[in-house]
């Protein structure tokens, strides 16, 4: 019983012993950076010829699909430029990046909707605000 | 379970007691053993201040004041060449993170002067839309649009200069020292740094460029 509470405060001192050995590999290899640069150089070209040749008619329809490419392009970066993986750190980068993540959709959704609401709302100023109850 | 039962069970001291309850040695952390994460977080808060100014150009985005819009401004084509540049500067400092792997100096500093001159051509390119558009009247005084314009592309161009400081900081330090640890954690969160701000040039392309002149 003791022999593991030992096993335990061993392994304390060395806590990231195993994380300084996976930074070699978190530099990535010449595939990957070719892989990554080719799949970026695609997913830029294909929005900006969609936007400049207007090959959607629908403008609607353009922004939603040059919006998927990004996401898809972000993604891309993420993993072949900036070697995102769920064990770098100990898993910690991933659950910064989470985090952050939904901090800026927070941010992002929650600006439009409540200030899109809020020109809604206060367009018609035609009437003396001290008439008001 | 506590101590005493412990030590009623196996013939332990006090002392091999105390090593299994509590830390009686200080952590051993590598120089710089927590340089990475710590800079991936700073990235992290810096991708909130561009969520901000994103947000900022999403509310103000379409008040232009009777002033010009995005169709009458923007040139798609200097853009593609902006991005380009970026792009290539990307995979430029890969290259110089493999060779740094390698330890081959002189390549490493002669793919981050080729990092640095894509960088250099990003900005270039850059201030020439900006000096266009504000010789056009089109200044940030403008409207609320162009406020939220320049104060985006302008924080991102910021981040670029930067970059490009810290990227010939980091060329004069690998000719005095040589590729020692210190010098390749630096050139690890510089990469970082380099890469995360393609990240947000994809943003801005998409949501700004493109989006502005459909």
């Amino acid at each position: 019983m003791a022999e593991s509470y030992y096993a335990k405060a061993e392994k304390h001192v060395h806590p990231n012993a195993d994380a300084h050995d996976g930074e070699h590999g978190s530099l990535g290899s010449l595939r990957e950076y070719v892989v990554g640069f080719v799949l970026s150089v695609i997913l830029t070209a294909i929005p900006f010829w969609l936007v400049m040749s207007g090959a959607i008619e629908d403008k609607q329809t353009t922004a939603l699909v040059i919006m998927a490419f990004a996401i898809v392009q972000i993604v891309v970066h993420m993993i072949y430029f900036l070697h995102m993986n769920t064990k770098s750190e100990n898993g910690w980068t991933v659950m910064a990046l989470i985090f952050t993540i939904v901090l800026v959709i927070i941010t992002l959704a929650g600006s439009l909707w409540v200030m899109f609401h809020l020109n809604t709302n206060m367009m018609p100023m035609t009437h003396d605000m001290g008439q008001l109850p | 379970m506590t101590a005493t039962t412990i030590n009623a069970q196996s013939n332990l001291s006090p002392d091999q007691l105390r090593a299994a309850f509590y830390e009686l040695e200080e952590h051993h952390h590598p120089e710089g053993g927590s340089t990475m994460l710590g800079f991936w977080i700073y990235l992290m808060s810096d991708c909130l201040i561009f969520a901000m100014l994103f947000a900022a150009y999403g509310v103000l985005g379409g008040n232009l004041a009777a002033g010009p819009g995005p169709k009458d401004l923007f040139d798609l084509k200097l853009i593609a060449l902006n991005t380009a540049m970026l792009l290539f500067s990307s995979i430029t400092y890969g290259f110089a993170m493999l060779a740094m792997e390698k330890n081959d100096r002189a390549r490493t500093q002669l793919w981050l002067l080729v990092t640095a001159a894509f960088g250099a051509a990003f900005l270039f390119i850059e201030l020439y839309e900006f000096s266009h558009l504000i010789h056009e009247g089109a200044t940030p005084m403008r409207s609320g649009f162009l406020t939220a314009f320049f104060s985006l592309v302008g924080t991102h161009g910021l981040h670029v200069t930067f970059g490009l400081i810290w990227l010939f900081t980091l060329v004069i330090q690998i000719s005095k020292k040589g590729l020692i640890p210190a010098n390749k954690r630096r050139l690890m969160c510089l990469s970082l740094f380099w890469h995360f701000l393609d990240v947000i040039w994809i943003g801005v392309f998409t949501f700004v460029y493109l989006m502005g002149m459909l």
